[in-house]
């Protein structure tokens, strides 16, 4: 599976330590509350709010540099407005990554 | 110039005002992590510019702009590209930005804005344009050989990068020139010609169909790249 990283961030931040700060600060904060919401919207079974959550969660992916995982994103997006629950634990494993990444930043 | 960014994601908007921060003379004076905020805010301040996220909760960014009678230069940022069509129909939408950014395609998007809203103060821009396009003249020479070879720029399908060279497709031949893609692009009518991707330049007239992420071009499948698929969408005259 490929590795979150801040290659993007970086480039963007182009040596400016307070946004790289400000970003991570931000994104730790964020992220939790979004996959506590995507973990409710799936629990109950809430395929429209599991969709939106979704949604939010594969830009995350895409800042982090998850190409494959954006790509999965945006197909479960879809699938989950029709109803299909299906990429769960693909979706989960990924989401359990960027926490895990996230604690070391 | 001054902006204000909307989406609700605390991320992006951070994303975005750092792009803007690297844009002389643009200043970022709020943003907002929901439409109506951005709304009451608009009531009683004027702004140039708008970068605004299509999909928010509750609001989405098209609603917003229908909402605004007097919108000022909108650039919609989004981490899809389904709503591309839909964008275009709304004449201050200026641009379409694909999360995430890149510097690079966000300049572009600044000059657009410049461009709008130059356009917007002068009315009269627009025919200077059009004749200044017209100065180019109506072919291209390119050397073969040694041998100057005129080509109509109507003749032309396509023209593709290939490593140190470019290969100019017309009906007849396809003719391979030591040269690059940017070299070629700024000797060409805008009118006719548009970049869909890194490697090809198309002559607009001469396309058949566009299906998905491609265009036929006689018998070329010529792909569209994401940061360049706006702008054709924007040019094309859809139904």
């Amino acid at each position: 599976m490929e590795e979150p990283n801040l290659n993007y961030v970086n480039t963007l931040a182009d040596g400016n330590q307070e946004f790289l700060n400000e970003f991570i600060a931000i994104i730790k904060k964020e992220y939790p509350g979004e996959v506590e919401t995507y973990n409710k919207g799936v629990s109950t079974k809430n395929h429209i709010a599991t969709a939106d959550i979704v949604h939010k969660l594969k830009h995350k992916f895409n800042i982090l540099g998850l190409e494959k995982a954006y790509g999965l994103a945006v197909t479960y997006e879809n699938e989950l407005r029709e109803g299909n629950f299906k990429l769960d634990s693909d979706f989960k494993r990924i989401l359990d990554k960027i926490t895990s990444y996230l604690k070391t930043i | 110039m001054n902006c204000i960014i909307v989406d609700d994601e605390a991320t992006a908007r951070l994303i975005v005002s750092q792009l803007c921060s690297k844009i002389d003379n643009l200043d970022v004076i709020d943003d907002f992590s929901s439409a109506i905020e951005a709304i009451k805010f608009l009531n009683q301040n004027t702004v140039d510019v708008i970068f605004l996220d299509i999909h928010m909760p509750g609001f989405s960014g098209f609603d917003f702009v229908q909402t605004l009678k007097n919108p000022p230069k909108i650039v919609l940022t989004t981490s899809d590209t389904n709503f591309a069509i839909e964008a275009y129909e709304y004449e201050a939408i200026v641009d379409y930005l694909v999360k995430p950014v890149t510097l690079e395609r966000f300049e572009k998007s600044i000059q657009k804005i410049k461009k709008s809203l130059s356009q917007q103060s002068q009315v009269e821009s627009v025919t200077q344009s059009s004749s200044s396009s017209s100065e180019i003249g109506e072919e291209l020479y390119i050397n073969i050989d040694r041998r100057l070879i005129k080509i109509n720029f109507n003749d032309i399908q396509l023209i593709e990068a290939k490593g140190d060279y470019i290969e100019v497709k017309t009906v007849k031949e396809t003719y391979r020139v030591r040269n690059t893609l940017k070299k070629i692009k700024d000797k060409l009518p805008e009118k006719l010609f548009l970049q869909i991707h890194r490697s090809y330049i198309i002559n607009f007239t001469k396309i058949i169909d566009i299906e998905d992420n491609s265009v036929l071009i006689e018998k070329n499948v010529v792909p569209i790249s994401r940061s360049n698929r706006p702008e054709l969408m924007r040019r094309l005259n859809l139904l």
